[in-house]
């Protein structure tokens, strides 16, 4: 009888997949390294010049800080805006309220292309396209809808007699809000900033339809380099892209569960 | 001290509390996304004229143009044949890596869940172009097959290269819907039926498969939706010779500016994401 816990084959099948998985991920990795003037694998000489090549871009760099910026405001916004959503619906319970999620997190539903279509209609008529509030609300739509879902979980699974309590010996609704629910809601929060972050700062589709020459994200800056011209450049940009998101990553890990967070 | 507030007034002032409360995610979906999609319907309907200006009207001329022209249904063919092909490659991929997680615990399993989970967290660009890195002229294939005396294959500018790049792209998502649907899963059944003598391969068959059908199937939903509406890997990896519905959904909004071309096309996409759900709903309802 079989008694390991995983089979030989499985293991080996798994572990190629797993190489499948991660090779475009590996591969950017030396190539950032090459110190060929175009893509080339394996590169037939090495430097390093490609990393003070991106800071050297004028492109790049007001596009990174395009990004950062833009990922900022829309994870604050993101913030505010979801977290007394949530408190409304998970806690004041009003009629309608899960038809209310619904359609709170129905953006997700629709395929990036088409509601990047639809926004690039609507905003085109408001004079908000390729403007910095234009990209906040068009990933604000994308972001809620996961700010809610998580914080709306955060608040759902909180122990209630301690709020109770503290109400009980005279905190105002508010104070008890302040001081015992946020508190507890910490791992929420947490995750909630950090896929906000992460959702917002790699969004592209959108983005597409929302840049123009006027102002550019990072990522659509990238996909446009890509298009154009195959240089070790964006390798160089990728790892650090890669090592900024595994930093993310970590920091939730530590702080509350990755699994916890992305899983559930 | 004022009076006690009645019923009505405590109700009351609960509702503008709630109203106030949720009014500025309201009004972002209001103005994101409600208006925007219906608006994408009508638009549909707008006529375009010969120099291709748009006229708010109720015409049928786009959609009857999408009908009768035969490149509009091959392209949805092609669309959802492709579609298909990435999502049955994506699922013989991931389950592998999905039973293999199920099965580990502790430390490793964490560690494995990170490798899942990170590239999802990558953008798709970079994943993109590091398949351009491998599947180019002088990528990493091209290179190795050359430097083994083999002749060089055309891997991008082309389907294939689609499917590869589109069939990774989605397999964490793959991975996690699996993962999900594995909960029915004992390891004490499968161990059962190898005590009463069934070989590793009819205990996948007989056991393992049947009751990871709805990880399967969820699993394929999403993929599915994930590849007919994804566009940034068919654009990169497919040079502009791979047609999909999603890149020529972008073409006509943004090159050919034929916007109710372009809202046709994506209701026509939400029609088949419809026919997806639908399919998945029959299945699930056959095998639980």
């Amino acid at each position: 009888m079989d008694e390991r816990p995983v089979s030989l084959t499985l293991k080996l099948v798994a572990l190629a997949m797993f190489a499948f998985l991660l090779a475009p991920l590996i591969v950017v990795v030396p190539i950032s390294f090459s110190g060929d003037s175009y893509m080339m694998f394996p590169p037939t000489s090495w430097s390093l010049k490609w990393y003070p090549a991106i800071f050297a871009d004028g492109k790049m760099t007001s596009a990174f800080w395009t990004s950062l910026l833009l990922a900022c405001v829309v994870t604050a916004l993101s913030l505010v805006i979801a977290l007394p959503a949530a408190y409304a619906l998970v806690r004041l319970k009003p009629r309608g309220a899960e038809a209310l999620s619904s359609l709170f997190t129905a953006p997700l539903l629709l395929p990036t292309i088409v509601l990047g279509l639809a926004i690039l209609i609507v905003f085109a008529r408001y004079g908000l396209l390729a403007t910095f509030p234009g990209l906040v609300a068009a990933h604000l739509v994308v972001t809620l809808p996961y700010a809610l879902r998580i914080l709306a979980t955060a608040l759902a699974t909180l122990p209630i007699p301690v709020e109770e309590a503290a109400a009980t010996l005279g905190a105002s609704p508010f104070t008890v809000f302040r001081r015992i629910t946020l508190p507890m809601m910490k791992s929420g929060l947490i995750g909630t900033t950090a896929l906000c972050f992460l959702v917002s700062f790699d969004e592209v589709v959108l983005s597409l339809f929302m840049t123009g020459p006027r102002i550019q994200t990072l990522p659509v800056a990238m996909y446009h380099h890509v298009e154009q011209q195959a240089d070790p450049l964006v390798a160089a940009l990728s790892v650090l892209l890669v090592v900024l998101t595994l930093l993310v990553v970590l920091v939730v890990d530590r702080t509350s569960g990755l699994a916890r967070t992305f899983v559930k | 001290m004022a009076a006690p507030a009645s019923v009505a007034e405590v109700r009351n002032r609960r509702l503008a509390l709630v109203v106030a409360l949720i009014a500025p995610i309201a009004l972002v979906n209001a103005f994101g996304f409600l208006v925007p999609v219906l608006n994408l319907a009508r638009m549909s309907f707008y006529e375009v004229e010969p120099t291709g200006a748009m006229r708010e009207a109720f015409s049928l001329a786009t959609w009857a143009k999408v009908v009768a022209d035969s490149f509009y249904a091959e392209l949805i063919f092609n669309s959802v044949t492709v579609s298909l092909g990435i999502t049955l490659l994506t699922l013989v991929c991931s389950y592998p890596i999905a039973l293999y997680l199920h099965r580990s615990s502790g430390t490793w399993k964490t560690i494995l869940l990170v490798l899942v989970i990170s590239p999802l967290l990558t953008s798709a660009v970079v994943r993109t172009y590091g398949w351009i890195a491998i599947l180019s002229e002088n990528g990493l294939v091209n290179n190795a097959l050359a430097a083994l005396g083999l002749e060089r294959m055309r891997l991008m500018f082309n389907e294939t290269g689609v499917v590869i790049g589109l069939t990774e792209i989605l397999m964490p998502y793959m991975i996690l819907a699996l993962l999900a649907g594995f909960g029915r899963l004992d390891r004490q059944i499968e161990e059962a039926a190898s005590t009463l003598g069934a070989p590793p391969l009819t205990v996948f068959r007989r056991i393992i498969l049947p009751l990871t059908l709805p990880g399967i199937a969820l699993g394929c939903l999403l993929c599915f939706v994930l590849a007919v509406s994804s566009f940034i890997t068919p654009k990169l990896l497919g040079g502009g010779r791979v047609f999909l519905l999603a890149t020529e959904i972008y073409d006509q909004a943004i090159v050919t500016l034929n916007w109710p071309l372009a809202a046709t096309l994506s209701i026509l996409v939400l029609v088949i994401f419809g026919a997806a759900l639908v399919l998945y709903t029959r299945a699930l309802r056959a095998i639980m």
